[in-house]
């Protein structure tokens, strides 16, 4: 089967920064991939380009078999409109550091109107879905809540069960336990284990949390300078990492 | 104060037409200030320029001059207005200019978060100005809203002079034909007075209701 997604020579540039250097790579159907590497190396701005969140500056991204960024019409290679963008959109999800709730509704609509509005689902299929989603998280008890009266960790779990309620392909998390004081971030991996059992699930999660990461990805993916430095199972990265680079990194993540 | 009771019926209509104005002029407003406003924010450049030049034009003219022009200048034009029609659209077109930067302000400072969480959820940006941005923008919106909206209904004194019988002009009249001063004046006071309150009052409301959820630092 081919590959859930592809990056080919993919050029990001803020002005004259170049972020993402000639970037390729390759994530399999149901794999769980860790992006680690030093700040500023272009995690973000890679799955924020999957995401359509940025565009990209050159390459080319393939969801699912088809290209992100290009269609076709007729026989013609066009630039996608913003309806082939949204159908390839349908097949992602994301999660973002701050979370992103909708400080304006409750939980249970955090999680139910956008499916309702984007997938136009009626209202007690997209409530009993949204109610199932939030019992899986272990929010059952706050799903009147605003999002402002929740803890950190209760809103990321939040936004994790507003981004599933899509039933996407492919998850998209960027650091989601980052913005977390500590003995609020095992909660959140908590969830992010159980979803890693859901073997039809691509997972793409940039952490800094090395353990996690090495204990729930196939495959682990060091970035430097907006490509990827080396790449290998958990075992050969964090055994024996073959680029000084990485070396150097998880050392001074360990002392960290 | 007899003389304020004798003359009630003259102040009630003034009171009447006052606030009339005020609430017209405050509806074209709000609608102006929407339209330019989001127009300001559009992705297409024309759209954004005819906004620009009506946001400037209209808050950088003088409210009386605005009002003289279109009063005394359209029937050149061949386009002849009622006095009330004329001080309507004049304040309600000068307000609009400046509730557009208050639009646009509010709308700008929602997180651009919010915008990409919308986007992700694959929201069409119609729908992520509607359900997401405007909502919580409107909350911004409110205070300095109330303070355009008093600001109006006391530049709807200047209505006076294109000849419409608001409650300043019925003052005015009052004084020439009664030959007494402070009573009229001190009766139209309290009357601006009123009105602003009311006005107060609902903006008061309409900010404890809209807030439900972004309270205190909801707003990231
Ligand atoms: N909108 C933008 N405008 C200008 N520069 C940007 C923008 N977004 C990101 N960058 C820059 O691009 C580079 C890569 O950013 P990115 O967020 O992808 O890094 P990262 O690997 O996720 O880092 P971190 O671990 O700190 O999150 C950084 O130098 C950043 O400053
Ligand atoms: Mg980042």
């Amino acid at each position: 089967m081919s590959p859930i997604i592809t990056l080919r020579d993919v050029r990001k540039t803020f002005g004259p920064l170049v972020v993402l250097d000639g970037l390729n790579m390759e994530v399999q159907r149901g794999e769980k991939v860790a992006l680690i590497g030093p700040s500023g190396s272009g995690k973000s701005t890679v799955l924020r380009t999957i995401m359509t969140l940025e565009t990209i500056d050159g390459g080319e991204i393939e969801i699912d078999g088809e290209s992100l960024w290009h269609m076709k019409r007729g026989s013609r290679v066009v630039p996608a409109n913003e309806a082939h963008l949204r159908r390839m959109r349908s097949k992602v999800g994301m999660v973002f550091q701050q979370f992103n709730l909708f400080p304006h509704w409750t939980v249970l609509k955090n999680v139910m109107n956008p499916v309702r509005t984007v997938l136009g689902l009626p209202e007690p299929e997209a409530r009993a879905r949204a109610e199932e989603l939030i019992a899986l998280v272990g929010l059952q008890d706050k799903v009147n809540q605003y999002p402002g009266r929740l803890s950190g960790g209760q809103q990321q779990r939040v936004a994790i069960a507003r981004a599933l309620a899509f039933r996407p392909k492919v998850m998209l998390f960027d650091e989601v336990t980052s913005a977390l004081d500590p003995e609020l971030v095992g909660e959140v991996l908590n969830v992010l284990r159980m979803l890693a059992h859901e073997h039809d699930l691509t997972m793409i999660m940039v952490t800094h949390q090395m353990g996690f990461a090495r204990e729930i990805s196939d495959r682990i993916l060091f970035f430097e300078h907006g490509r990827i430095a080396e790449e290998g199972t958990p075992e050969k990265v964090f055994n024996c990492p073959t680029n000084d680079r990485t070396r150097a990194f998880l050392t001074a993540v360990r002392q960290a | 104060m007899s003389l304020i009771y004798e003359a009630r019926w003259v102040l009630l209509e003034g009171a009447l037409n006052t606030i009339i104005i005020t609430l017209a002029a405050s509806l074209l407003a709000g609608a102006m200030a929407f339209s330019a406003g989001l127009a300001r924010l559009s992705s297409i450049a024309a759209v954004r320029c005819i906004a620009l030049v009506y946001i400037e034009v209209f808050r950088g003219v003088a409210l009386l001059v605005q009002l003289f022009w279109m009063f005394f200048v359209l029937p050149f034009f061949d386009i002849h207005l009622e006095p009330i029609t004329t001080a309507i659209l004049a304040i309600g077109l000068c307000n609009g200019a400046y509730g557009a930067e208050i639009v646009r302000s509010a709308i700008s400072a929602v997180p651009r978060g919010q915008r990409e969480a919308a986007c992700a959820l694959n929201y069409t940006r119609l729908q992520t100005l509607w359900r997401i941005v405007v909502p919580q923008a409107i909350p911004m919106m409110l205070p300095p809203f109330g303070n355009l909206m008093i600001e109006l209904l006391k530049v709807t004194a200047l209505v006076s002079l294109i000849t419409v019988h608001d409650l300043s002009f019925q003052a005015l009249t009052l004084q020439q034909t009664t030959m007494q001063t402070a009573a009229p004046f001190t009766a139209v006071l309290v009357g601006y007075f009123l009105i602003a309150l009311v006005i107060t009052g609902i903006f008061r409301l309409a900010e404890r209701r809209a807030g439900v959820g972004l309270d205190r630092g909801g707003l990231r």
